[in-house]
């Protein structure tokens, strides 16, 4: 090969590498990324059943249930808005409490979400910032209440 | 008085830098004899830098709680080794610990580098400073490790107790060597571009701080992912969480520079291309930096939210990055394409592996970045996890682990040989490891199955540049290329048999029950409080069987109260065929507690590879230093000095 043709060759296999990898990327991204919903978005009808989303809000007080198996656990996700019940079936992480902000990666399926992975704000400062806007969200909603 | 001096120490650090930066541009318009004092700038500026970082380790040490940073992460009850850690466990101490590196690295290419010219060297330098002074201005206006709290509170706030562990106080130092290590190779390339002298003395003269960066990458992420198993007690050693991404990327960036610096090297061809990897490489080590520490992530990493910081990150990045790319375009074209080889050679093979590799960095890059994108643009929230990358990257991956086996097999510049009759047996290895599992496990999925086919492949290919010659007398660093795949062979053998045979079993016990899982069973003597230094805690008495003999594991959780947290702790044991992973959970009302058991075969193959991968760095590091140590050796000899 000459050198010009040479660097023809490697510029061309260069720009198709970054088109085959941005064709991969949108064909992956289409069919694999997974939304974060509050449960009004989920009332508002946004999330389709059996489509990976991720859920976020409060852990409603009182509304923590186990079943008899001992580690599925139920319970309810408000925004102040609206409410859903989440199913999981694992052990809930550090710091999963009522009334405390938390975020569900799984799926809808009938009307109640069934997560795979529960995550819960580890303390103040290092709180997923999704729920931290969330949590400011709530925090003016409330002293507009007042 | 310490910390005062640590922030004079930075100040007149960065003023250092500002004059290495002048110099570099004043030499280069008018004459070389200008920047005389560079090399002494830069070692000085060097110093300056570890004495604020040792001002900062001083005040975590005494826990002198005036200095807002050591009352914001520290606490005077926490074990001594987790004090200083924390200097660096939050985000002005890491921008601290990045800066000094930065400027330590700058130091010593000062020192020790001999090998390109001497206006390449004060190009590189310059830019190297100018790196190092955008950081030391973040720190200075945006960050500063060293503000005091009027008045002093009484004791600190604590430190997440996630990262109060050992690995924590290794983990991201390695990280960050490796990180700024790349700054280097950049600051060449910026220099060489600056002057036109890209040649295969500039490839050596990066070649060090390539494999050393790489090798420490390497060690670091594997030892994250090892963290990350242990400690977070969800079973899994990699969930693509932006922040592992952050550092996977500059390591795929620094593994493709590595095979093309040694083609320009060894061939001086591949030029424009081996000096957009080195900007791309260091460009990718400060995404990260910016991913992580602007804040904008989910994660256990994300150690602020400061849109102000982020900003400015932000603005820094896109500066570098943007100068870089632009000096890339305006000089990239001029740049004479060295030697010329056909399709089929070891060039062209290390062109594809690039290749490859670019495109799974794309892939990677895009895939992090993405949720950000949709957030700016519409205000929509999602996230991109494992079955994105799995399914995008993962086919990739295992192509490029079967080309692993061929590149070293070609000779440089073009091959008439019949190479391929090489790997019959490697392929007849492949295609049994696939009957044996069509047939002793049937319906495991096509990802694992075809991880266990190229491993089994691979296993035999790797070696076989040291087939056909006198083993003992191959060069150091081909020694080190053949561990580095077979690691790579190791690792995926893990991965395959972690995807393919992992069973886990969640489940209920009262003191007395047993639980089974894989082959063994797991019975709960029972559950006791205990206290360690900082933290309350309760520990299970697990007593695992299989077949005769008895192991006891002790999983606990821990209760810490500043700030209020608790963990789960694991109990692992590791047996030469796989590790028994276990974690107690919440009790319930009726007394009995929630048991989360794995049994994982061969997974510890997987930091085994990681580990063998950059011990074949290393080899190759200490080959190229062993040569060059002998080669000036002969010169002396040669000129009659000895």
């Amino acid at each position: 090969m000459k050198p010009k043709n040479q660097r023809l060759v490697l510029v061309s296999a260069a720009l198709v590498a970054v088109l085959v990898a941005v064709l991969l990327a949108m064909w992956g991204l289409r069919s694999q990324a997974s939304f974060f919903y509050t449960p009004a978005d989920i009332v508002g009808g946004k999330a389709r059943d059996g489509e990976a989303a991720r859920l976020g809000g409060m852990v409603e007080k009182g509304s923590i249930r186990h079943d008899p198996d001992g580690v599925t656990i139920r319970f309810i996700v408000t925004d102040g808005k609206a409410t859903t019940p989440v199913v999981y079936r694992g052990i809930v992480p550090d710091l999963f409490r009522e009334g405390s902000g938390a975020v569900a990666e799984g799926r809808m399926e009938h009307g109640t979400f069934v997560a795979d992975t529960i995550l819960a704000k580890h303390d103040e400062r290092y709180m997923p910032p999704e729920l931290g806007n969330l949590a400011a969200e709530h925090k003016t909603g409330k002293t507009l209440e007042k | 008085m310490i910390a005062e001096a640590g922030l004079a120490a930075l100040w007149l650090a960065a003023g250092l830098a500002a004059y290495q930066f002048l110099l570099m541009i004043l030499a280069l318009r008018s004459n070389l004899e200008v920047a005389r004092p560079m090399r002494a700038v830069a070692v000085v500026q060097g110093g300056l830098t570890l004495v604020a970082f040792a001002m900062l380790l001083l005040v975590f040490a005494r826990s002198d709680m005036s200095v807002a940073l050591v009352f914001e992460n520290s606490h005077s009850a926490k074990p001594f080794i987790y004090k200083v850690a924390g200097a660096w466990g939050n985000h002005e101490g890491s921008m601290l610990m990045w800066v000094t590196i930065l400027a330590v690295a700058g130091a010593f290419l000062a020192l020790f580098s001999r090998r390109t010219t001497e206006r390449t060297l004060i190009a590189g330098l310059g830019s190297q400073a100018v790196l190092a002074l955008g950081f030391y201005a973040f720190l200075l206006f945006a960050s500063n490790p060293f503000a005091r709290l009027f008045p002093a509170p009484m004791d600190g706030q604590g430190l997440n107790p996630l990262l109060q562990d050992p690995g924590l106080a290794f983990h991201p130092p390695t990280l960050y060597l490796g990180y700024v290590g790349l700054s280097v190779a950049f600051s060449l390339a910026v220099g060489a571009l600056l002057t036109g002298e890209v040649d295969s003395r500039l490839a050596r003269a990066m070649r060090p701080w390539v494999l050393g960066a790489w090798i420490l990458l390497t060690l670091g992420i594997t030892a994250g992912s090892y963290w990350a198993y242990y400690e977070l007690g969800w079973g899994g050693y990699w969930f693509w969480d932006p922040v592992e991404n952050a550092s996977l990327m500059p390591w795929l960036a620094a593994t493709a520079l590595l095979h093309s610096m040694n083609v320009l090297a060894a061939r001086g061809a591949l030029k424009a291309w081996t000096m957009m990897l080195a900007v791309i490489a260091f460009s990718m080590s400060m995404v990260g930096t910016f991913l992580v520490r602007s804040g904008i992530l989910t994660s256990v990493h994300a150690f602020a939210i400061d849109p102000q910081r982020g900003t400015f990150l932000l603005v820094l990045l896109a500066i570098y990055v943007g100068a870089a790319f632009t000096l890339f375009a305006l000089r990239g074209a001029s740049l004479k394409e060295g030697a010329p080889f056909e399709l089929v050679s070891r060039e062209s093979g290390l062109v594809v592996n690039n290749l490859i590799l670019s495109v799974i960095l794309g892939i990677v890059f895009l895939g992090t970045l993405y949720p950000l994108f949709v957030e700016a643009l519409s205000g929509e929230k999602l996230s991109v996890g494992a079955p994105y990358f799995n399914a995008v990257a993962g086919p990739l991956a295992l192509i490029l682990a079967v080309l692993v086996g061929v590149g070293p097999l070609l000779s440089w510049r073009s091959e008439r040989r019949p190479v391929f009759r090489q790997l019959r047996v490697p392929a007849l290895l492949g295609l049994s490891a696939l009957v044996i599992t069509m047939i002793l496990a049937p319906d495991i999925h096509i990802l694992p199955r075809l991880g266990f086919v190229v491993a089994a492949y691979l296993i035999a290919a790797a070696v076989l540049p040291l087939v056909g010659r006198n083993p003992l007398r191959a060069p150091l660093a081909t020694w080190g290329m053949v561990v580095a795949h077979l690691g790579i062979a190791v690792a995926l053998t893990g991965m395959a048999a972690n995807a393919a045979f992992s069973s886990e079993r969640l489940g209920i016990a009262k003191p007395g029950d047993t639980l089974s899982v894989g082959p063994w069973l797991v019975q709960l003597e029972g559950v006791t409080p205990t206290a360690g230094k900082n933290f309350t805690a309760v520990e299970a008495e697990l007593r695992a069987t299989r077949g005769e003999g008895a192991v006891i594991l002790n999983p606990q959780t821990h209760y810490y109260s500043d700030p209020p947290t608790e963990t789960n702790e694991s109990a692992i044991r590791t047996f030469w065929n796989g590790q028994l992973y276990t974690v107690i959970g919440k009790s319930d009302a009726s007394g009995g507690w929630q048991l989360r058991l794995w049994w994982k075969p061969f997974v510890t193959l997987i930091w085994a590879g990681g580990a063998l991968i950059a011990m074949g760095g290393a080899l190759a590091l200490l080959g190229r230093i062993w040569r060059r140590r002998r080669l000036s050796s002969g010169e002396w000899r040669r000129k009659g000095y000895a």
